[in-house]
């Protein structure tokens, strides 16, 4: 965590705990993180550990109740108003009175983009996520990884310096998940991105990554961030090397240690 | 026997054919006081009864053998109606003198109808053309059976025209008092109701968006619009009439206010409607308020807001038609009826009450056309 370049995310003892009828909730207490611009970082850890929760707070979609975060150096809010980052749901959320190639346009509407703009985008993103030829088709008309690279290409249209993805590629087979992760690779090493990404699966997490948060429930908290030693040029046969595998195994034991915990 | 197939409605038709015919004549003689010497009886369906014999046991009998789905509904829909048309047709003059194999050959007959619509039901053509005139002939024979029944029923058994007139002479009526029935029409629809629905439809829209936007609106306005919504017409429309006068606008106040709320309580509840996870979509972008409600909230309200259009356009017209009972001008569809009753001229009212069902079901279906265009990429529209 030698943070050499400017931080972009600066959490320091953040928490939130949701009031819930059956009393708090604590989904994050001290979590103490920095990503520094243009890395890759991946977030890890059993269901309900606080992971999306994470994310929203980095978007300014809850606020913390505990600690303090910046964004790009500023607040959350701020940061959101200056649209710093593009967020991928875990669901597409795609909107069904519109086409594909509106519904990758809309957030380049609400810029104000101008239309020749707008249309070089949803081109250019929507060959990105290998969905040229389908513009014109509703959501509902295509398959449901299909729209979740339709978002993910509304996302990338948006074209922020920070990209924060909750589980993105959950809903996809194998191949085009590894044809995506290898995607995702690329536009990162090409754009200087930083990308947060959540993910469940440790070869995903470590093949992506540049760093590797993993987390652990009750209360939601980071327990191992694992420093991934692979370069930066990253074909999908490195997953065999003992490297890879040697990583894998240290993400392993840190969500397992998770685990054993609440037992 | 793989030549035929049989089907219940024509089996049961043969049976009750068979039944008609052993139970004897179709309907009574009577004295025709014109014919000599007097005390002559003339005969009903001295001509046409085989005829309705033949032609029902024929179609019944055909229909089972095993032909082509498009020429039994062909022969089943030629026999059915061939039989009604004969039964009908030979009941005039006779009046209320029918006797029970009248009432079995019309069930037969209806039976027959029923088969045929049930094999067109059970057409798949490939052609679009095709499906789409499907979709029109099987209703179109639905309706036409329910005014064959009544038709044949109130005649057959001479139902007093006080009670309930044949659809023959409320047609008749209609026919002849078109100019009336326009200009009732003008003054009803053209004038109140498209006034009212318009102004009422649009004021509990705008008024559902104010109340989103300002929170103590919701809490104030909600509450009262109920309350508005549940005065009684018969209450609110004479004092309307006293406020607005005799014409047409008095009845335009009527239909607001029973068009505003439907309008408000739907859209406010539209405008709830949008998922968590796109307004967080538009949070994200920065979104305004007003280019989230543009982009997405007014969209994702869009079947809700229709669903109160569909509503206010028959409230609106049963609104418009009540009001005029209290005061209106001496034309108008509610002002007709209400006269009408009491000159006992039952067929004009009948006549009104069609020409009303009719804009009525027009007036819907023009707001269900635009909805399906509007709303194409809801699940409730694209599924169908
Ligand atoms: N709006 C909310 N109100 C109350 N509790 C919440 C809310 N959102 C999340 N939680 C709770 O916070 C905890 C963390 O939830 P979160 O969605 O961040 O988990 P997650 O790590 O993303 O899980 P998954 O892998 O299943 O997506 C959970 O215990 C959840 O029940
Ligand atoms: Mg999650």
């Amino acid at each position: 965590m030698t943070g050499t370049s400017p931080a972009v995310v600066a959490a320091s003892r953040l928490g939130l705990t949701f009031q819930t009828n059956d009393g708090p909730v604590q989904a994050l207490s001290n979590v103490d993180l920095t990503i520094g611009k243009g890395e890759f970082v991946s977030f890890i850890g059993p269901s309900g550990c606080g992971k999306t929760t994470l994310l929203r707070v980095i978007a300014d979609l809850e606020k913390p109740t505990s600690g303090t975060i910046s964004v790009n150096g500023m607040t959350p809010e701020q940061a959101r108003e200056k649209r710093a980052y593009g967020y991928v749901f875990q669901a597409a959320a795609l909107f069904p009175w519109r086409t594909i190639e509106r519904n990758v346009g809309l957030p380049l509407e609400i810029m104000g983009l101008s239309k020749a703009e707008q249309a070089e985008r949803i081109k250019r993103t929507l060959d990105l996520v290998n969905l040229s030829g389908f513009e014109k088709k509703y959501p509902w008309q295509l398959s449901g990884g299909m729209q979740q690279r339709a978002s993910i290409a509304r996302a990338l249209a948006f074209d922020a310096d920070l990209l924060l993805m909750d589980e993105p590629f959950g809903a996809l087979d194998e191949i085009v998940r590894d044809h995506l992760n290898e995607q995702l690779l690329e536009l990162w090493g090409r754009t200087n991105k930083t990308i947060c990404f959540v993910t469940h699966s440790i070869p995903e997490a470590v093949y992506l990554s540049t760093r590797i948060v993993v987390m652990s429930p009750r209360p939601g908290r980071v327990s191992d961030i694992i420093e991934s030693t692979l370069p930066k040029e990253r074909p999908l046969d490195i997953r065999e090397t003992p490297e890879f595998l040697a990583i894998a195994a240290r993400v392993r034991d840190g969500l397992r240690a998770g685990h054993s915990y609440d037992d | 026997m793989s030549w035929l197939k049989p089907s219940w409605q024509a089996v049961l038709a043969i049976v009750l054919c068979v039944a008609g015919l052993a139970l004897g004549a179709i309907a009574a003689p009577k004295v025709d006081p014109l014919v000599q010497p007097a005390g002559t009886l003339i005969y009903p369906y001295a001509a046409t009864s085989w005829l309705i014999f033949g032609a029902l046991l024929l179609a019944a009998l055909i229909s089972m053998a095993r032909i082509p789905s498009v020429v039994e509904a062909v022969v089943l829909f030629i026999g059915a109606h061939l039989v009604a048309w004969l039964l009908i047709g030979g009941i005039a003059g006779f009046e209320g003198l029918a006797r029970a194999p009248y009432f079995l050959l019309l069930t037969a007959a209806w039976l027959l109808g029923w088969r045929c619509v049930a094999v067109l039901s059970g057409l798949r053509p490939m052609a679009s053309w095709a499906r789409s005139a499907l979709r029109l002939v099987i209703p179109a024979i639905f309706g036409a059976w329910i005014l064959i029944l009544w038709e044949a029923v109130t005649r057959g058994a001479g139902i007093p025209f006080i009670l309930l007139p044949p659809p023959s002479a409320i047609g008749q009526r209609i026919a002849s008092s078109l100019p009336v029935l326009g200009a009732d029409v003008r003054q009803t629809i053209f004038k109140a109701v498209i006034f009212g629905y318009i102004v009422g439809s649009g004021a509990g829209f705008i008024t559902a968006v104010l109340a989103d936007r300002v929170p103590f609106l919701r809490r104030g306005l909600l509450p009262i619009g109920n309350m508005v919504s549940a005065l009684p017409i018969i209450g609110v429309a004479p004092i309307m009439v006293m406020w607005f006068g005799f014409d047409w606008q008095s009845k335009a106040a009527v239909v607001i206010i029973m068009t505003f709320f439907p309008m408000l309580v739907n859209t406010v509840a539209g405008l709830a409607a949008s998922g968590h996870m796109e307004r967080d979509l538009m949070r994200t972008y920065a979104s305004g308020y007003w280019q989230t409600l543009l982009k997405l909230r007014l969209p994702a309200a869009a079947p809700f807001i229709f669903n109160a259009l569909k509503i206010n356009s028959t409230l609106a017209l049963i609104g418009a038609i009540v009001a005029e009972f209290f005061g209106t001008p001496v034309v108008g569809m509610g002002f007709r009826i209400s006269t009408e009753v009491g000159r006992m001229n039952i067929d004009m009212v009948w006549a009104e009450i069609a020409v009303a069902a009719l804009a009525g079901s027009v007036f819907y279906g023009v707001v269900a056309l635009v909805e399906r265009a509007v709303t194409f990429w809801h699940p409730s529209v694209r599924g169908g």
